[in-house]
């Protein structure tokens, strides 16, 4: 087998006659952060549990830290740290006691304190679990999870329910994992948090992947899309820039809209210097990895 | 990090739990003792031939309800509960082992029965004037206490596979409890009112013989009379509790899942 965190193969998952994962294939290099991408349902979850293995694949093949999840489970459960997206915890434990329960589990366990620290729980060391509000419960959920100085930690939706703040220093704790050299398989609705933290995404939609990639390839692949031009008001270039489209958004205001590559743009800029304006702003953006996300699961979205 | 030392800080924490749940401490621990001060107070005034009163009578069998109570239903939906809410499920994405989970409820049920027990105990001695037994007595107590409490944890366990939501495990464990409990003769005295043929029903169950170990430990021997054998036969109690305690491992080994999908 290779050295791969977590290497999935063609994996089935069925739920009765409901098909959630119809053959996914993903590759979690050592000290690598994959994100999958999609919307409820799409079969991240799932995927997820059978990574973690809570379920065995109804197709396909798993290995996780070279070991399947199902059979070796209680030989890799003490090197992976898993983050549910809810429950299993008890309601009337404090959040010291659940950390200091799971830290237990533990051969090597990080310093409590100093996680309560970190993740801002120290406040409520003392307070019941279910007095704990989403926030609080998913932050001492991702401490449960990290506790045990994992290899491999599965993150399913981390920072749902988080607060700004607390979502910052969880994607501080996340990126330091990866410079500890932990891998990372996280899902997410968050394109902000896949693009700040993965070193490739994957995105999934309707049990099937749909693209994958660095988000830094999978941006690129569409380049340019928009160019603002600043410049006099009441420019109005007809039809000489064809076949891209040119609006003025408000006075004084352009926005370049087409196939902007280099010699596209420079034409676009020879022509406002061809009449004598003045440029006085110029602005391009690329495709965000929303734009690519959207562009792709679009047609399932409003099925 | 051992299975033993991982039960015991997940006992720990189950008896924490347990006892910050004001209404599971109330209904699973109380209920026994209510029932015992009335069913006591009711019949306290009838006497055997041997001048036992039935309220001892009551004292002793009613340890076997005890157990029941503590070990069959808060194991059994303990563990429903724990299914359901996910506590299993995340349990197991631990390095915690299904042994070291299971030795963390039994810590609990062990703790409830032997509390449980005293409580029992105490009222029967000190309401009801139920002599305390000599300590050859308590040494057969010790046995039935162990045998009893862990063939009632392994079916309450076992039971709990059959359990679909945790808020109707209560009802449900309690159907045999309820049912176990009126044909083996701990709310009816003398237990030989009952036709013979439901007492040889009750005979292959554990309640009734429980019951009768319990009968053994805390009232004078003439009171063997009274039972349908004309004896304790302990050497039986031993033998049927043993034969359950295997069936309830083996049916727990079968039904035992961490989650409620599958």
């Amino acid at each position: 087998m290779t050295d791969d965190a977590v290497q999935v193969r063609d994996v089935v998952v069925r739920y009765g006659d409901t098909t959630a994962v119809h053959g996914v294939s993903l590759t979690v290099p050592r000290g690598r952060v994959l994100s999958l991408l999609g919307h409820n349902g799409a079969g991240k979850t799932s995927l997820l549990q059978v990574c973690e293995g809570f379920r065995r694949a109804d197709g396909g093949q798993v290995r996780v830290l070279g070991l399947d999840p199902m059979d070796d489970h209680d030989e890799l459960m003490p090197r992976l740290g898993i983050m549910l997206q809810s429950g299993g915890v008890y309601p009337w434990a404090t959040a010291g006691e659940i950390l200091r329960l799971f830290a237990s589990f533990a051969a090597q366990p990080l310093d409590v304190d100093m996680l309560l620290d970190r993740l801002g729980l120290r406040r409520f060391e003392r307070t019941r679990f279910r007095r704990l509000s989403g926030g609080e419960q998913q932050r001492l959920s991702l401490a449960i999870a990290l506790v045990g100085r994992p290899e491999l930690v599965f993150l399913d939706e981390p920072t749902a329910g988080m607060d700004t703040e607390a979502r910052h220093t969880t994607w501080e704790l996340i990126e330091e994992l990866r410079a500890d050299g932990v891998s990372v398989l996280l899902t997410t609705h968050l394109l902000d948090e896949a693009e700040r933290l993965a070193d490739e995404v994957v995105i999934m939609r309707n049990g099937l992947v749909a693209a994958t990639g660095t988000p830094a390839e999978l941006t690129a692949a569409a380049g340019i899309d928009l160019l603002e031009v600043r410049a006099e008001p009441g420019l109005v270039p007809g039809d000489r820039l064809s076949p891209l489209k040119v609006t003025e958004t408000s006075p004084g205001e352009y926005a370049v809209t087409g196939a902007l590559d280099a010699a596209t743009i420079a034409e676009v800029l020879g022509w406002f210097a061809g009449v004598g304006a003045t440029v006085t702003s110029l602005n391009t953006r690329r495709r965000t990895l929303e734009d690519v996300y959207l562009a792709l699961t679009k047609a399932e979205a409003y099925r | 990090m051992s299975t033993a030392t991982m039960g015991f800080s997940r006992g720990h924490v189950e008896v924490l739990m347990f006892l910050r749940d004001r209404t599971a401490v109330i209904f699973t621990f109380a209920f026994p003792a209510m029932l015992l001060l009335l069913f006591g107070t009711i019949f306290g005034d009838q006497y055997t031939d041997a001048g036992v009163s039935a309220s001892n009578v009551f004292s002793a069998s009613m340890i076997a309800y005890g157990i029941l109570s503590t070990a069959f239903v808060t194991m059994g939906a303990g563990l429903a509960m724990d299914r359901e809410d996910g506590t299993l499920k995340r349990l197991h994405g631990t390095p915690i082992t299904a042994t070291s989970y299971v030795l963390g409820k039994l810590i609990l049920v062990f703790a409830l029965s032997v509390a449980e027990v005293i409580l029992l105990v105490g009222v029967g001695a000190l309401v009801f004037d139920m002599p305390l037994p000599d300590a050859s007595h308590w040494l057969t107590f010790t046995w039935l206490f162990l045998l009893s409490v862990i063939t009632c944890s392994l079916l309450g366990m076992a039971v709990s596979g059959i359990v679909k939501h945790a808020r109707t495990a209560g009802a449900i464990l309690n159907v045999p409890v309820v049912a176990l409990q009126f044909i083996s003769g701990v709310f009816i005295y003398p237990v030989t009112q009952l036709p013979s043929w439901l007492i040889n029903v009750a005979a292959i169950f554990p309640v009734k013989w429980m019951a009768q170990g319990f009968r053994y430990v805390f009232l004078p021997d003439v009171m063997k009379d009274q039972e349908p054998a004309g004896q304790w036969e302990l050497g039986r109690i031993a033998l049927v509790l043993g034969a359950w305690c295997v069936i309830g491992l083996v049916l727990c080994l079968l039904t035992f899942r961490w989650s409620r999908d599958k």
